[in-house]
Order: C-alpha cells, then sequence, then structure tokens
C-alpha cells in the first residue's frame, strides 16, 4: 500500500535513466508516455484505496487531494507525451541524438519531480521537488538552442528560482515558528493540524513570503512576466505540461500553505492576498490577450486568465468553491495539453506563430482545426465541458460568500478573455483557403511533426467533457480532497 | 561555559563577515574578484552553522557546516569562475548603479531589514529556543543580504552578476534559517543545496550559451520576447 507511494518517483527515475543512456529510439519515444501512465494509474490506485499511506515519517504521503493531483499530473503529462509523439521516422531508425535523449530524460525528470510535489508531506521536500521542475524544464524550454529560446530559458530560471527562493524563506520562517512553539517540524499535517501554537506575527510573514514564491511559479499576477515567453518558446509537449499541471502543482502548494495560515490567523489574510492576485490576473491577461498576436503567446495568457481564476476560487474558499477549483485545475489541464499539441502541430505545418499567418485551418487541415475547435470551446467555458461547470461553480460559491464585486468583476473579464480569444481563434480556424500553395515560411525544424496520433486528444476532451457529469466517483472524489484543506 | 563564549563570538564574527561581503558586492566592480567575495561568505556562513552546532549541542549541525563548505566555499564559486574565464568578461562596466548610490541603498535595506524582522526576532528570540537568544537577534543580517542580492539582481547587467545576486540571495535565505531555526532537517538541507547547485550550473551553461549565440554582452540584449 505504501510502496504505490514509490512507484511514480521510481519510474520517473528508471525510465528517465533508460532514456538518458539506452541508445534506442523506442524507448526515448517512450519513456515520457510510459512515465505520464505510470503516475496517472498510481494516481487512480490510491484514490481508489482511500487510505491515506505514509513513507518515511512523512517524506511520503498521499491524502486524497495529493492522490487528485498525482492523477491530474499522469493524465495531463499522459496527453501532452503521447500527442507530442510524431509519426516514427521509419528511414533512419538509426539510435536517437544525444539532446533527443536528454530531451526524454528531462522530461521523465519532470514528471517525477512534479509527482514528488504533490505526495509528500514535508514542506521541505515540497519545495525541493518544485524547484527541480525549474532545473527539470531550464533545458526543455531552451531546446530550440535559437536566440529567442535561450532569452526565454534564461528569464525563466532567474525569476522562477528567486520567486521560488522567496518561498523557501517562507518555508524556514514556518519552521522557526513550528520550533518556537516546542515542536520544530515541517510536517503539513502538524503544521495545519492546529496543535502547535504559532506565534501569529511570525506565522503571517512566513505564509506571505510562501504564497508570493510559490505564486511566481504559478504565474499570478504581478510575478507572471517569465511565463508566456517560456510557454511559447518551449517545445510543443513541454508547454503543454509547464501550462497543464506544472502551474497547477505550484498552486496545489499556495493552497497547503493557505490551510496553514488559515488556521492560524483565520481566513482573512490569505482571502486579500489571493483575490487580489486572481483578479489582477485576469485583468492582465485580459489586457494582453485583446492585443495578442502569436497563438503560443495567447494560450500562455489563458494559462494566467485560469491560474486568476483558481485564485479567486481559493479566495473563496469552503468544500464548495475548492472542490469547483480542483475540478478546473483538471479540466484546464487536459484542455491545454491538447491546444498546446495542436498549436505544435500547427506551428510545424504553417512555420510561423503569427495569428494572421494562420488562415482557414478548417478548410486546409481539417485534422488539426477539428481537435483545436473542440479545445478553444472547452476552454472558453462551453458546455458540456467541465470548465463550465468548474466556473458556475466558483462564481456561485463567491456570491454566496458575499463576495459579489468580485464575482461581477471576473465575470466581466472572463467576457473580454472570452471576446479575445473566440476572434483570434475564429480568424484562423474559418474562411476560405486563398491558394494551395506550398507553406510560405519554411518549416521550422526541432518544431515537432504536423502529424501526430489522435487519440490522446480525443480521449482528454472527452474526459473533459464528461467530468462535469460525474458525481459519482469524481465529485465525490473532490469533495474529499476539498476536505483535506479543512474548508 | 568557555564552548558558550566561544560560539557567540564566532555567531558575532561570522554574521560581521556574511555582511560586510555582501556590502562589498554591491561595490565591486570585477567579476573575478566579486566571485571570491562571494567564496568567503560562503566560509563564513559554513563558520556560522559551527557556531550555532556549538550552541546546540546538535552533531548533525557539523555535517551541514561540511557540506556548506564544499557547495558555497568551494563548488559554486568553482563552476562560476569557469564560466567567467570562458565567457571572457572580467567587469560588470554597465551596472545601473553608481558605487556611492549603491552603498547608500544598502543602508537604507539594512534599516528596512531591521525593521520588518521585528516579529521574526520577537517570536523565535524569546524563550521557546533558550540558547538560540543571541543567534535570532542577528537575524536581520540574513533579511539584510535576502535585500541585497535582490538589489544586484535588478541593477546588474551582466549575466554572471545576476547569478552572483542569486546566490547572495541564497546565502540569505540559509543564514535566517540557521538563525532562527537551526536549519532546517537535514534531508531538506541537502535537497536545497543540490537543487542550488544545478541552479548555478544551468545560469552558467545557458549565460556560456548565449554569450556564443549573441556576443558578449547578454542580458541587456535579451530584448527579442515582447509584446
Amino acid at each position: 500500500m505504501a510502496a504505490l507511494l514509490l512507484i511514480p518517483p521510481l519510474a520517473a527515475l528508471v525510465f528517465g535513466l533508460a532514456a538518458a543512456f539506452v541508445r534506442s529510439t523506442a524507448v526515448a519515444r517512450l519513456s515520457g508516455v510510459s512515465t505520464s501512465a505510470v503516475v496517472l494509474a498510481a494516481g487512480i490506485a490510491l484514490l481508489a484505496l482511500g487510505k491515506v499511506p505514509e513513507l518515511g515519517g512523512g517524506l511520503l504521503r498521499a491524502d486524497a487531494l495529493s492522490a487528485f493531483m498525482l492523477a491530474v499530473v499522469g493524465a495531463v503529462g499522459l496527453t501532452s507525451t503521447w500527442g507530442g509523439l510524431g509519426p516514427r521516422d521509419h528511414g533512419a531508425a538509426s539510435a536517437p541524438t544525444t539532446g533527443q535523449r536528454r530531451y526524454a530524460a528531462l522530461v521523465c525528470v519532470f514528471l517525477g519531480a512534479m509527482s514528488v510535489a504533490v505526495s509528500t508531506d514535508n514542506l521541505g521536500v515540497l519545495w525541493v521537488a518544485v524547484e527541480a521542475t525549474t532545473i527539470a524544464t531550464a533545458f526543455l524550454v531552451g531546446h530550440q538552442g535559437t536566440r529567442r529560446s535561450l532569452e526565454a530559458a534564461w528569464k525563466y530560471v532567474v525569476l522562477g528560482s528567486v520567486g521560488v527562493a522567496i518561498a523557501l524563506l517562507g518555508v524556514v520562517l514556518l519552521y522557526a515558528a513550528s520550533r518556537s512553539a516546542g515542536e520544530a517540524t515541517l510536517s503539513w499535517v502538524a503544521l495545519a493540524s492546529g496543535e502547535l501554537q504559532l506565534d501569529p506575527g511570525l506565522t503571517k510573514v512566513a505564509a506571505g513570503l510562501a504564497v508570493l514564491g510559490f505564486a511566481t511559479k504559478a504565474g499570478l499576477a504581478p510575478m507572471h512576466s517569465w511565463l508566456p515567453d517560456a510557454h511559447s518558446q518551449a517545445p510543443a509537449p513541454v508547454s503543454g505540461l509547464m501550462s497543464g499541471v506544472l502551474l497547477a502543482v505550484a498552486f496545489y502548494a499556495i493552497l497547503r500553505i493557505q490551510a496553514i495560515a488559515d488556521m492560524v490567523l483565520g481566513p482573512s489574510l490569505m482571502r486579500g492576498l489571493l483575490l487580489t492576485a486572481g483578479l489582477l490576473s485576469l485583468a492582465v491577461a485580459a489586457a494582453l490577450i485583446l492585443r495578442q498576436r502569436d497563438y503560443k503567446r495567447m494560450l500562455a495568457y489563458s494559462s494566467i486568465e485560469h491560474m486568476g481564476l483558481l485564485a479567486v476560487g481559493a479566495a473563496i474558499g469552503g468544500p464548495f468553491a475548492v472542490a469547483a477549483v480542483l475540478l478546473h485545475v483538471l479540466g484546464h489541464g487536459l484542455a491545454k495539453a491538447t491546444l498546446f499539441v495542436v498549436a505544435g502541430r500547427i506551428l510545424a505545418t504553417e512555420g510561423s506563430t503569427r495569428i494572421e499567418d494562420v488562415r482557414a485551418l478548417l478548410a486546409r487541415h481539417p485534422r488539426m482545426a477539428v481537435p483545436y475547435i473542440a479545445g478553444m470551446a472547452a476552454l472558453l467555458g462551453f458546455p458540456p465541458f467541465s470548465l463550465f461547470f468548474s466556473e458556475v461553480g466558483i462564481v456561485m460559491a463567491g456570491w454566496r460568500a458575499g463576495l459579489g464585486w468580485a464575482m461581477g468583476l471576473t465575470l466581466a473579464l472572463l467576457l473580454v478573455l472570452f471576446a479575445g480569444l473566440a476572434r483570434a481563434s475564429a480568424a484562423m480556424v474559418l474562411g476560405a483557403p486563398v491558394s494551395d500553395a506550398a507553406p510560405r515560411h519554411p518549416m521550422h525544424p526541432g518544431h515537432g511533426s504536423p502529424e501526430g496520433p489522435m487519440t490522446p486528444l480525443v480521449l482528454a476532451l472527452a474526459v473533459t467533457a464528461v467530468a462535469g457529469f460525474l458525481s459519482v466517483p469524481l465529485g465525490t472524489v473532490l469533495l474529499r480532497a476539498a476536505a483535506v484543506l479543512g474548508s | 561555559m568557555t564552548t558558550a563564549i566561544l560560539a557567540t563570538q564566532l555567531l558575532a564574527l561570522t554574521t560581521g563577515v556574511l555582511l560586510v561581503t555582501s556590502v562589498l558586492l554591491v561595490w565591486q566592480r570585477s567579476l573575478a574578484s566579486a566571485v571570491r567575495v562571494l567564496a568567503v561568505q560562503g566560509g563564513a556562513l559554513a563558520l556560522l552553522v559551527v557556531a550555532i552546532g556549538l550552541t546546540e549541542g546538535d552533531a548533525e549541525l557539523f555535517v551541514v557546516a561540511v557540506v556548506v563548505l564544499a557547495l558555497k566555499a568551494i563548488a559554486i564559486p568553482l563552476v562560476l569562475a569557469r564560466a567567467i574565464r570562458s565567457s571572457g568578461v572580467e567587469r560588470e562596466d554597465k551596472p545601473l548603479l553608481n558605487p556611492t548610490a549603491g552603498l547608500v541603498i544598502v543602508a537604507l535595506l539594512t534599516t528596512l531589514a531591521y525593521l520588518v524582522s521585528t516579529p521574526i526576532v520577537a517570536a523565535t528570540g524569546g524563550t521557546g529556543a533558550g540558547e538560540a537568544g543571541p543567534a535570532a537577534f542577528s537575524a536581520p543580517v540574513g533579511l539584510t543580504m535576502v535585500l541585497v542580492g535582490f538589489l544586484l539582481l535588478t541593477t546588474r547587467r551582466r549575466a554572471l552578476s545576476q547569478v552572483v545576486g542569486f546566490l547572495v540571495l541564497d546565502n540569505g535565505i540559509a543564514t535566517v534559517g540557521f538563525l532562527t531555526a537551526a536549519g532546517v532537517p537535514l534531508v531538506v538541507e541537502l535537497g536545497v543545496s543540490l537543487d542550488v547547485l544545478l541552479v548555478a550550473l544551468i545560469l552558467a551553461v545557458l549565460s556560456g550559451r548565449m554569450g556564443a549565440l549573441i556576443g558578449q554582452d547578454p542580458v541587456s540584449m535579451m530584448t527579442e520576447l515582447r509584446d
């Protein structure tokens, strides 16, 4: 039972080492997919068993919230890595290049680090794992080796590490607070139980710093400036992973810190912080999506939007709002991963990330346009996709909690974002093809392939479409996970 | 008794060195000597851990001191020194602050650090940790280092001087941790150390690649990506 906790990190280690050292194309191609599948299976198994296994004195521990996040990491990882597989190169089936092997190994390390981050009870280990995701993704963002991708990687590592370092300061001060209260511990269970008399002044400083730091990694405004660069320059599967689930993992850290702060200080401090960051993120995303000319950056700003919405939901608090937030994490992750995979294929075909260079996709490339439209419909919150239900859930909960003005503002900003995303997408997809000439731009090497498997995209969108209706088992799972946070 | 006096004196000495080295880094222009100052700062941090180990009587802290010494006084400075040699950039010649303005700002930041650390000192310096008294009272030194790290990160233009800023920031966080809580548990400390080393390596490699691709002055050339 407890051994289940070890499976995701061990799988990541084994597949990562295999990808790095076995000179086989099949291993390099399938290592990321296999790791994701194992993580997903472990998450679902932990949810189904419904116990709280613990290993190594809380170094690894999975309650319902951890198990749910593990399943989300696996599901989004599977969509991104499987969808990112190009067609097998039948001609030159030789050994993979060093670059390909390093890429495959780093994707496994990245997945492993996220799994550890969500399945530990120790806030220090959580921090180490979140920082490890920065390390693993640094070279993935800079994988193309172009000037733009190196610039994005530099900004990402500097801003990401500095932000997360602030969170470390917060974690260290929480440890100091627990030590002054008589029991030096970094265990989340102990800190959030309310049994330790943490000093309120110190906890306030510590929790504020920790949330500020993890918010940088979660891409919340005003610490979001690295995000559009990194997410637009990374190869498509990595963008999908970073946008779809890495942001959510950082957000998960915020939820854990929030539970501790609420226990010691009452909900007002965190509510104020998260509501400000959330509304500001929505406003920044709305302002920049309206005049966005690059579709990968547009998707990145949409991630800031959804992180903002999650922060608003977390600020509201209570079981209903938190369950809606968690459903939103799942829906956004799957839809965003699908869209980034499709965006990678569009880039490989059209050779440009500019919206104005992509026209009449539906007529010219229906195999890209249809999943793009479906994914965008999910992202925009059309029913039956689960994002509709989670957005309605968050707004309803906010209304009932007496935050009517904030919900009004949220809805107005969501409407602006809806208009911006819908206009740009319509411009790309609709219309008649001008001519059937060859692509205007040379193909981008290394950006993946215009072709790829459709199954993962169909599966991801199907799950997003039915998730909103599954009160059993998904609804119960979400409520169990929300109950972990004591709300 | 003598151990306690020795430990307190060592504590005063090392926190003093930490503060002075941070100020020197603001004033310093040559990258090679900045790395040497950073190595001295790492050594002082290791000695600080020894001092706290003596007060606490905790043998685990001596292991941590060795790790800190190996990492912050030797490994990371070596990585940086190599990156500087291969980049051919020797001086921070385009800082946004002149040395005088830098020193004035450091003085302000130190005052700020003492003001904002009141709740920290009040909570940890009091009764709970007993002997940790003098240590907790010097916690503002760590916060000053964090703020100086930020100052270096935002005002320096060369890629590698920004890395130095990041490392001062990290040293500051470690200092706060050791002074207020005698350091985090060993497993976490090892993980954090490994992360910091890898980040320094990655930044050194990235700045090398950028240097090879776009010439000598990477960071101020970073204007390709914008909205």
